[in-house]
């Protein structure tokens, strides 16, 4: 296989939040690796560090509480955490752009939305007004807006329309690397197909490498290669579609599916995932899943977990497959 | 392309502010009578003689009530009190416009870097703000006056000064919540530098507090200039500035009233007229009662 390159490297990613109620764990050593044109889902409840991880590929974490403790982010060759303020600013909407989750406030009330398109082209192309707003107008009919209405205020326009909006500007600059925080969590199903069918045609046509965060397995099975399902701050497990969905290792990515319903036995009952998320400023020794595992034993508890390689696409974090004949019990439909 | 936008009928925020403010009745009234007042104000500084009209002392018509050709009677050196309110009018409003201007642009300012940049910036600057804003105005008007002689630019400054910790107060906490909003992090997301979204993004949308604050501050410092007028540390003597012409005529109170009524109805229904465009403004602009 030739060796492609990387669009983004994340490697052994630390980055904990100082409150004054102690120290938070946002994200615990996390590696991904991007190739162009590959896009990978980031799953896993709330609190789990999918957001912090993504900012943190911006180098966006909210100062002075936020620090990177260890690691190195590394898009389309560049190091994002030790680069100058100026190749930062470069970088951000040309390396890496960003689709916000809520497009109600990720837009400014005061100026029309042309002009907030043309703000990211006009920062790096370095072109007149006039031709920022010519390509502003372009964004906006590629996202499916009439044209005339790039001189409206983000008020005059409907929730879906303002997220075309906001992946508009994220799209603008043609980044290498998209990342999109949960893009559809604040629209309606239909508006959901409409937005993901958007992203996706862009990508074919620009090679686009993304990263998707959700919490909705669907989504991901619709666009994705591969996908992270993340707990706690550490990538439990790693995989293509394939591997995730039909092959599942993991037990918290079995709670997971196991809280879904069952399309074929439509009277069955769902199966949450039993107890609380982790308290986040306290990291165990062992496994962060332990506490609300059902196939826990003593050793998980105490023992530091190391991620397994089950094949060449998957990887398990779960130091109970290091026993022969482990499996969790989900049943493939 | 600009006529894209009428077509569309887009007002956006400023649009909608006018619209509202107008509806206001009161606001609108003040803005009318206030319109008046620097229109005669600006007037009389052009059309009344400083020397023959205003200061010239003419003893036998002394203390006279009103009357056709001293409509407001005249005070204690003879001189018309119609006339020298009149004048007297430029002397108020520029220490309530440019006092304002003052504590607007240096407090706003600093309100703004210390919500933006936050940290140890912020501290500096507002407990800085914190030593000022206890110091009483009057206190520093005659520390101003004392150090650079008494006149208007110093009364400007004395009146403006004391202001400036609220000014930058208010700009810092309007500035705080916008500073978290998400677009200011999807600005940065984009590559923006601070100044650009300090002047784009932060500036625009922490307005509407600091200019409602603007407005209502303009009739207090008025207020405030006429009373150090009035304890004789503001526009010197022969000038009449109404604070000053109300101190004056103290003296007269009981023999003629009208040397303290005129100028002092003249402070009322200028920080009436002020008050009510300032109450105009903060309603406009308040999204809570909107629609």
């Amino acid at each position: 296989m030739v060796k492609e390159k990387l669009v983004l490297e994340i490697n052994d990613l630390v980055v904990n939040y100082e409150t004054d109620n102690g120290t938070v764990h946002a994200v615990n050593g996390i590696n991904l690796k991007l190739k162009q044109k590959q896009s990978v889902g980031i799953v896993g409840e709330t609190g789990a560090g999918k957001t912090t991880t993504a900012l943190a590929i911006l180098n966006l974490i909210p100062q002075p509480t936020g620090i990177i403790k260890n690691g190195t982010i590394i898009v389309d060759g560049k190091n994002m955490l030790t680069i100058s303020e100026s190749d930062l600013r470069m970088m951000r909407g040309k390396g890496v752009s960003m689709i916000f989750q809520d497009p109600m406030t990720a837009l400014n009330p005061v100026f029309t939305i042309g002009e907030q398109i043309a703000e990211s082209v006009r920062i790096h192309e370095g072109v007149s007004n006039k031709d920022a707003m010519q390509r502003a107008i372009e964004m906006l009919e590629i996202v499916g807006i009439d044209k005339d209405r790039a001189y409206d205020y983000p008020h005059q326009l409907s929730g879906g329309m303002k997220q075309r909006v906001v992946i508009a500007i994220a799209l603008a600059c043609q980044a290498k690397l998209l990342i999109a925080d949960e893009p559809t969590t604040a629209l309606d199903v239909t508006i959901q197909a409409q937005v993901l069918e958007l992203i996706r045609s862009y990508r074919e046509k620009y090679d686009t490498a993304m990263i998707l965060i959700t919490h909705d397995l669907g989504i991901v099975a619709e666009t994705c290669d591969e996908v992270a399902v993340m707990y706690a701050g550490v990538i439990v497990e790693y995989g293509t579609l394939e591997d995730i969905f039909n092959r599942t290792k993991h037990p918290y990515t079995e709670g997971l599916f196991n809280s879904l319903p069952n399309i074929i036995e439509r009277r069955s009952k769902l199966t949450p995932i039993p107890g609380m998320v982790l308290d986040p400023t306290i990291l165990p020794d062992g496994c962060v899943f332990a506490d609300r595992c059902s196939y826990v034993i003593d050793t998980c508890r105490t023992t530091f977990q190391k991620d397994i390689a089950v094949s060449d696409t998957h990887i398990v974090r779960c130091s109970r497959y290091q026993e022969p004949g482990f499996n969790i019990k989900r049943m493939i439909a | 392309m600009k006529g894209l936008r009428k077509e569309r009928g887009s007002s956006g925020f400023w649009g909608e502010v006018l619209k509202e403010f107008k509806k206001n009745k009161g606001a609108v009234t003040g803005f009318i009578v206030f319109s008046l007042i620097v229109l005669v104000a600006v007037l009389a500084v052009f059309l009344l003689d400083y020397k023959t009209q205003i200061t010239k002392i003419n003893i036998p018509e002394a203390l006279q009530p009103s009357s056709w050709k001293h409509p407001f009677g005249t005070d204690q050196f003879g001189r018309d009190i119609l006339n020298r309110i009149l004048y007297g009018a430029h002397y108020s409003l520029l220490i309530g416009l440019c006092a304002v201007t003052i504590s607007t642009a240096i407090g706003s300012m600093l309100g703004i870097i210390a919500g933006y940049f936050g940290g140890l910036v912020e501290t500096i600057i507002m407990r800085t703000m914190d030593v000022i804003s206890p110091i009483p105005s009057v206190l520093l008007a005659i520390c101003i006056a004392s150090a650079f002689g008494q006149s208007l630019i110093s009364l400007m400054l004395a009146v403006g000064i004391v202001t400036v910790p609220a000014f930058a107060r208010v700009a810092r906490a309007s500035v705080m919540s916008v500073r978290e909003e998400e677009y200011i992090e999807a600005a940065k997301a984009i590559g923006a530098s601070d100044i650009n979204i300090i002047v784009k993004h932060v500036i625009p949308n922490s307005l509407p507090p600091i200019l409602v604050q603007a407005t209502m501050r303009v009739a207090s410092a008025i207020i405030v200039g006429s009373s150090l007028s009035f304890l004789g540390l503001g526009v010197p003597a022969p000038k009449p500035e109404w604070g000053g012409m109300l101190a004056q005529g103290r003296s007269f109170l009981n023999t003629s009233t009208n040397m303290t009524l005129y100028p002092g109805l003249a402070i009322m229904i200028t920080v009436l007229a002020i008050n009510l465009i300032g109450d105009g403004v903060r309603d406009a602009m308040d999204p809570k009662l909107k629609r």
